[in-house]
This record gives C-alpha cells, structure tokens and sequence, in this order.
C-alpha cells in the first residue's frame, strides 16, 4: 500500500498522514469489535432469552423425561413404526450435525444417479405405492439435516406404519395433517411435515393404545447406517 | 403450466421494488447528515466511537487520503481477523476447545471476510470458536460492508461537487453507515431469526440420544447475530458449513423470505440515493430497472430450470413435479431455491440456501454468468452501485462515440483518463477470472480439488476463480478448496478483485469532482431513458457475455446438452 501512494507527488507529509491512518484505524477497530462483536451478539441473545427462549436455544424436544434432539435437526429413523427422514450426506454416515451439507454431486454424476436408483428401490420395497417416487425421498438435502419431509413423502409411509404400529391409516393420516405446514403467505416455501415431531406423536399415538413399553424403545437398537 | 413459481419471482421483485425508494431516501439523508429519527440514541454514540478513535468527522479528505484510509483501515481488519483465529485456542467462548486454524486458511479466511467474499474454505461449526465468529469474522461482516457503503457515497460526491478536491471523510462515512444503516436493521432481524428458531446462545455442542437411540453432536453458538447481517451486509458468509441450507441459519419459509429482501435492500436503495443526491432522479431509476431486467431474464430461467429438473433422475422413476430436490430443503422447494440461487450471486452475497453444485446446468450458468456480469445486477452493498457507476461511464463512452462528441456524465466531461481507469477495473476482474481458471486447470494442485468429473469439473474451477473475484463467496461446494493452492490463489483473486477494482474507481470518482460542471445542452446523452437502459443492458450483457461465452460453452451450456441426452460422468 505505501508504495502506491508514497510515489505521490500530491500527498504532503506522506509519512505522517499514514500514521495518522495507522493510529486512527487500530483505534476505530478496537471500537467497532467491541461494539459490533461483543456488545451486539449480547444484545440480540439478551432479547432471544426474553422473547423466545426455547427457540433460540436450539428448539430441542423431549421426550419420556429426555432430549431426544431438535426440532430442526433431521434425525435417522430406521424402524418400521416411524417416518423417515430424506437421505442426508452430512458427514459419512448421514445427519451428522457437526458436518452439514449436501453430497455436491452433480446432475451428470454417476454417483448421483446411482444413489438415487438405489434409493427409489428401497422405497419402492418399503413403501410400496403406484406412480413415481416422491422427489425428496431420494435425494439428499442442502444441510444433510432436513428436518422435513414433503407431505406426498409422509403419506406414502402410512401403510407401513399403520401395520407397524397397529394405529389405524386414518388416525395417522390425521397425525400427518395435523403437522402439515403450509406455504408462508399462501405462496413462499413450499407445505411439509417436521418428521421428529410426526414421530413423537406416533409414538405417544401408539403408547396410549398399548399402554405397555412403546413401540419405539424395542426399536432402539437399530444404529446400521 | 404451474404459475406458483414465476409469482414467487414476481412477488419479491415488487417487494424490493416498494422498498427502493424509502431505503434509498434514508440512505441519503445518513451520509448527507440531515436528522433521522435514530439520531437520539445513535448520535451519542457517534461522538463516543469519534473521541475513543480520535476522529473529526468533518474533516474532509482527497481521494487519495480516502482511498488510503480504506487500504489502511482493512489491512488492520485483516490483521486482527488473522490473529484472532491463530489465538483462539489460548481464547474465551471456544466451549468446543477448537484448536488454532492453520495459517494458509487462516490468510484465506481473513481475506475472505474483508473483502466482502465470504469464500468459506473450512466448516464453521468445527473450525472457528465463538469468538472467532462473533469478534473477527462477524464484526467484518460489519465492517466489509460498510467499507463498500462509503466508496459508493464518496463515487456520488464526485458526481454531485464540481472543482472540488475532496470526497466526504471515509472515517465518518464509515462509522455513519456502521450505526445508523447496518446495525439497528441487523439488530431487529436477528431476534426475529431467533424466534424463528435461528440459535442465539454461546454453548458448545449438545451430545443428544437421539429418538431411535443414535448419537448427535448438535452446535449451538452466537448464529442469529451474524445470519442477519450476512445477509444486510451482502456477506454471505455464515456460521455454519451449510449457510443458509441449515436449519438453524434459515429455519423458515419466513426467515428465508427475510433473507432475500436483506440482500438486495441497500443495493436496490442505493439507486434512489443516487438519483437523489445527483438531482436526477430519474437517472437513479434508470439504473434500477437496468439491473431489474438482467436479473428477471436470469432469475426467471434458473426457476425454469429447476423446475423442469433433471430428466435422468426422472428416467429412474423420480416425481417430476417438484423439480430438482438434490441439494435443496423441503421447506424451500426448487423455485425459492432457485430464486435465492439468482439473488445471491447478482448481489454478491455469496449466502446459499441450495448447494450450487447439483443445481441444474443452466441454473449453476444463470449463478456464475451473475457474477461475472461484475456483480452489478443490484451488486454487493456500496459495490454494486460502484460496479454499475463503471458501467454507465462505458455506456456513455460508447454513446459519445457514436455521435463523434465529447461523451458528459450529469454534467462532468468523460475523458481518457476515466475510460481508462473504468476499462482497468472491467479487465481485473477478467483476468482473475480466466487467469485463475486458466492455471487451475492447467496445474496439477488445481485439478486436484475437482471431485465432479466431465464438464462439471471445469465449472467448479470456473465458478471458484468467478466467485472469488466478484467478492461473491458462494461455491460449487465439492471442490476441495482447503489446499494450500487454492487457499493462495483464491484469495488473491479475492484481494485483487476487491482493491484493484476500488482504486480506480475512485479515482475516477476524484477525478470528476476536480472538473467544472458543463452546462447540459440538447447535444447531450440523456442517461435517463428507456434508451439509456437499453445501452446499459446491452454494455453490461455484451462485456459479460463476450468475455466468458467460450469457457461457459465449455463448462455449463455443453452439461446440459449431454444431461438432456442422458450422459453420466
């Protein structure tokens, strides 16, 4: 920088008015960090606490007296009795959320479009219904922590949870209606359903009718990829 | 035909229309220091950060001490931004003990965040403490943009004073832009995102059983803060590996909508400010409705394409109807996805909310070719209105040639000396964009990074060097851009396609204060009409297009021939 401008024949007391700058800068860095990096972030926490508690403080659920993760964080879920969430390439082996992202693969990849074949043949096997497979059920998400499914998605699933969990289709289908989204102002985003929340309510669905252990504790076990 | 998508489109362009011309008229009034209705409580802090720096707000400076108090200033914000996360381990708020950064990321990353770029080659929520984030990284948000805010007002002063040899005060340009603009509009934005579900705490990372039993390391941190000016600021870069993908980024079709009006507020404004300042506001107009067009034509053909999807994945037995879901979230679908795909990257933001890299071939084209337009479809904050300004001095060369006259700007003589220093800031760029292409491709460390292969490889390279250069910040995300080569030469194609476009431009800002005012005759260019528009749009698509065509044949117009023919790599 002080080669540029000290060739200058216009600049009087070059040195010193680059000082000045020097000095002036540092201070006015100091300043603005405090302000702009401590003071503020404070500020907009001190309002979080007050207006939205639970929100802010990473909207974690919980169930049977234990944290059973976030609202916004997509999950695995392996066993027959819940929804699945979408495929997730967050880290090697899926929703892992000190990795998000998406698998960057592109249109013309392979890879991709081997994964997506292998993908609609599970759910074609699992979820058996007529006509193509829903979209996100087959592809991995931006974040790899998708929490949501598309309600076409959520649907498609029924069969097999009603069989699962023995709660009849149409008690289900109410579940997933009641925790449908829609778009916001009728137009921006598009309608879907927090697959952790759906779960929970299956769960608790499931557990009133068969008072004993809930189906989803016997499920645990299952950690394969 | 499904209409939802393109009304989407439309809905929000209406929204940035309605917010123009307010946001533009406070604009004016803050750097003209005419009283606002926040002046009682941020006037006293005004006078406090000018005591604490010992700065005399109405002392006026040349452009040369201008420009050298911005060169100065963001050298010692590179600095501190340098030390603060080689030092973060021996630091407060790193609840995760995260080590010290390497220095080669460490050189990328503070560059990357003083230039307004926001190229992120590490994953936030494993690399940078809280600390790091909120003091270094966050307060350049700040500061980056705010550093642009003031270059695009000290351009218009040089418009608007005639036989004058000073520009405004960067110091006070900065601190005023800083507290009246920035941080009460980012302030008011981040509790809504936390409300929304945006986390705004400093604890570590929860270890959660999740509900069938597996284990998650779950962030939490100081996010709200930062998302709201990442996206004011036209930063774009987040806290967190996934920006605005992430959930905890952009929770909501709510917040989502928020971030795209924060990109293009100032930006937009800035073109009443202009006119307004100038006393031509229909000059000011004219401006806004040249980026209006460029970026509906672009927008509205990466919605199309998204929308249409991939024909491969549909032949597998894939729903069509939804379009491209590969790297997208189900709250935002394709279209919001590909809208923000669009507003990003013409305003150099560089924030995502969809990984770029599986877009459809001709929405990944509409995002680089925004860019390469030179980040002027709207543009970053303060450089998209600087950007266009060497625009609409080509516009008028041209004209002038045209007619065999002496080309005039709102009353200033347009002559070799400002061409030549406006052709110098449109060829930077080109050279850092082809130049760093040219080698990445060409060397082995460079080839290296590529992880798609076939054309697409080529267009990550393409869109990194573009990214760079037009202080943009976002990414064909699988190209592994924490080496050692691309740490260094991406970032000095950020440095240089920030400061070496800054310095000319000011110039010509400085140079056209000094000159007399002409009296405008009927022999003069009217830079006010549909005409003048249409020269601009054609100057801006001409020089884009021109220059890129060959390598965007090469990359993304020649991926898409061989997707719609089923060809996989």
């Amino acid at each position: 920088m002080s080669s540029t401008f000290g060739k200058n024949p216009g600049t009087k007391n070059g040195g010193s008015a680059m000082r000045e700058h020097v000095v002036t800068s540092i201070r006015l860095l100091l300043s603005l960090t405090a302000l702009l990096g401590l003071a503020y972030p404070i500020a907009v926490w001190g309002a979080a606490q007050l207006l939205a508690a639970k929100a802010s403080s990473g909207s974690f659920e919980t169930a049977e007296g234990r944290v059973v993760g976030s609202s916004l964080i997509g999950q695995k879920f392996a066993a027959a009795e819940h929804f699945r969430s979408r495929p997730s390439a967050a880290g090697d082996g899926g929703w892992d959320a000190t990795s998000s992202g998406g698998s960057n693969l592109a249109p013309t990849s392979r890879k991709l479009a081997d994964s997506v074949k292998a993908a609609v043949e599970v759910v074609r096997k699992d979820d058996p219904a007529e006509g193509p497979v829903q979209a996100d059920a087959v592809t991995s998400s931006g974040s790899g922590l998708d929490p949501h499914a598309s309600p076409a998605y959520a649907l498609r699933q029924v069969a097999r949870i009603a069989a699962a969990t023995g709660l009849p289709e149409p008690r289900i289908r109410e579940l997933v209606a009641r925790r449908t989204e829609g778009r916001f102002l009728g137009l921006f985003g598009e309608p879907r359903v927090n697959v952790l929340l759906l779960n929970l309510d299956v769960d608790a669905a499931a557990a009133e009718r068969a008072p004993a252990p809930a189906p989803a504790a016997a499920a645990t076990s299952d950690l394969r990829q | 035909m499904n209409a939802l998508p393109y009304l989407k489109v439309g809905v929000y362009f209406l929204l940035i229309l309605a917010l123009t011309k307010p946001i533009g008229l406070y604009l004016e009034r803050v750097f003209t220091k005419e009283p606002t209705f926040l002046d009682p409580i941020l006037a006293p802090l005004e006078s406090l950060l000018s005591r604490l720096s010992g700065i005399d707000p109405k002392k006026e400076q040349g452009w040369r001490a201008y420009t050298a108090a911005m060169l100065v200033f963001n050298g010692a914000g590179l600095l501190l931004v340098y030390a603060f996360q080689r030092l973060q381990e021996l630091l407060p708020l790193n609840p995760d003990h995260l080590p010290a950064v390497s220095p080669a990321l460490a050189f990328n990353t503070a560059v990357s965040f003083v230039t307004n770029t926001n190229w992120q080659a590490y994953s936030g929520e494993t690399t940078m403490s809280h600390l790091t984030q909120m003091a270094a990284l966050a307060v350049q948000n700040f500061l980056s943009a705010a550093t642009g805010l003031a270059l695009a007002i000290a351009v218009i002063r040089g418009l608007t004073r005639a036989e004058s040899k000073t520009i405004g005060s960067f110091w006070s340009d900065l601190v005023r832009g800083t507290l009246w603009v920035l941080l009460p509009v980012s302030l008011v934005a981040a509790i809504f995102f936390a409300t929304q579900g945006v986390v705004q705490d400093f604890s570590g990372t929860a270890l959660v059983k999740t509900l069938e039993g597996g284990v998650q390391k779950i962030p939490g941190g100081p996010m709200a803060s930062q998302e709201s000016i990442k996206m004011f600021g036209t930063n774009g870069g987040g806290f967190l590996n996934a920006n605005s993908a992430h959930p905890y980024a952009n929770p909501t079709p709510a917040t989502n909508l928020l971030q795209l009006a924060l990109i293009f507020a100032v930006p937009a404004g800035l073109t009443t400010t202009l006119g307004k300042m100038t006393g031509k506001n229909r000059h000011g107009w004219a401006a806004f409705w040249a980026m209006s067009i460029v970026f509906l034509a672009s927008t509205l053909l990466a919605v199309w394409s998204e929308q249409r999807g991939n024909p491969i994945h549909h032949a597998l037995g894939v729903d069509a109807s939804v379009g491209n879901m590969e790297g997208k979230e189900v709250r935002f679908g394709a279209a919001d996805s590909a809208l923000f795909a669009s507003v990003t990257t013409s305003a150099s933001c560089g924030a995502v909310n969809a990984m770029h890299d599986s877009l459809t071939p001709l929405a990944g084209l509409v995002a680089v070719l925004n860019i390469q337009f030179g980040e002027v479809i709207f543009g970053g904050v303060g450089a998209g209105l600087y950007g266009i300004f060497v625009f609409i001095v080509l516009t008028v060369f041209i004209a002038g040639l045209m007619v065999g006259r002496t080309p005039e700007y709102l009353g200033k003589k347009i002559e070799a000396h400002e061409v030549k220093l406006a052709m110098l800031s449109v060829l930077v760029l080109t050279f850092c964009i082809l130049g760093g292409t040219a080698l990445g491709v060409s060397t082995k460390a460079g080839l290296a990074g590529i992880s798609n292969a076939g054309p697409h490889g080529l267009s990550q390279v393409l869109y990194a060097f573009t990214s760079a250069a037009g202080n943009n910040g976002s990414a064909f995300g699988g190209l592994n851009a924490n080496s050692d080569f691309y740490s260094v030469a991406v970032a000095l194609a950020m440095f240089f396609g920030r400061f070496w476009m800054i310095v000319p431009i000011i110039g010509i800002a400085g140079s056209l204060a000094a000159k007399k005012r002409i009296a405008e005759t009927s022999g003069t260019f009217p830079v006010d009409g549909p005409l003048f528009v249409a020269l601009l749009v054609g100057v801006i698509l001409i020089v884009g297009a021109l220059t890129f065509f060959p390598v965007l044949a090469l990359g993304p117009i020649v991926e898409e021939l061989l997707m719609q023919a089923g060809r996989l790599f």
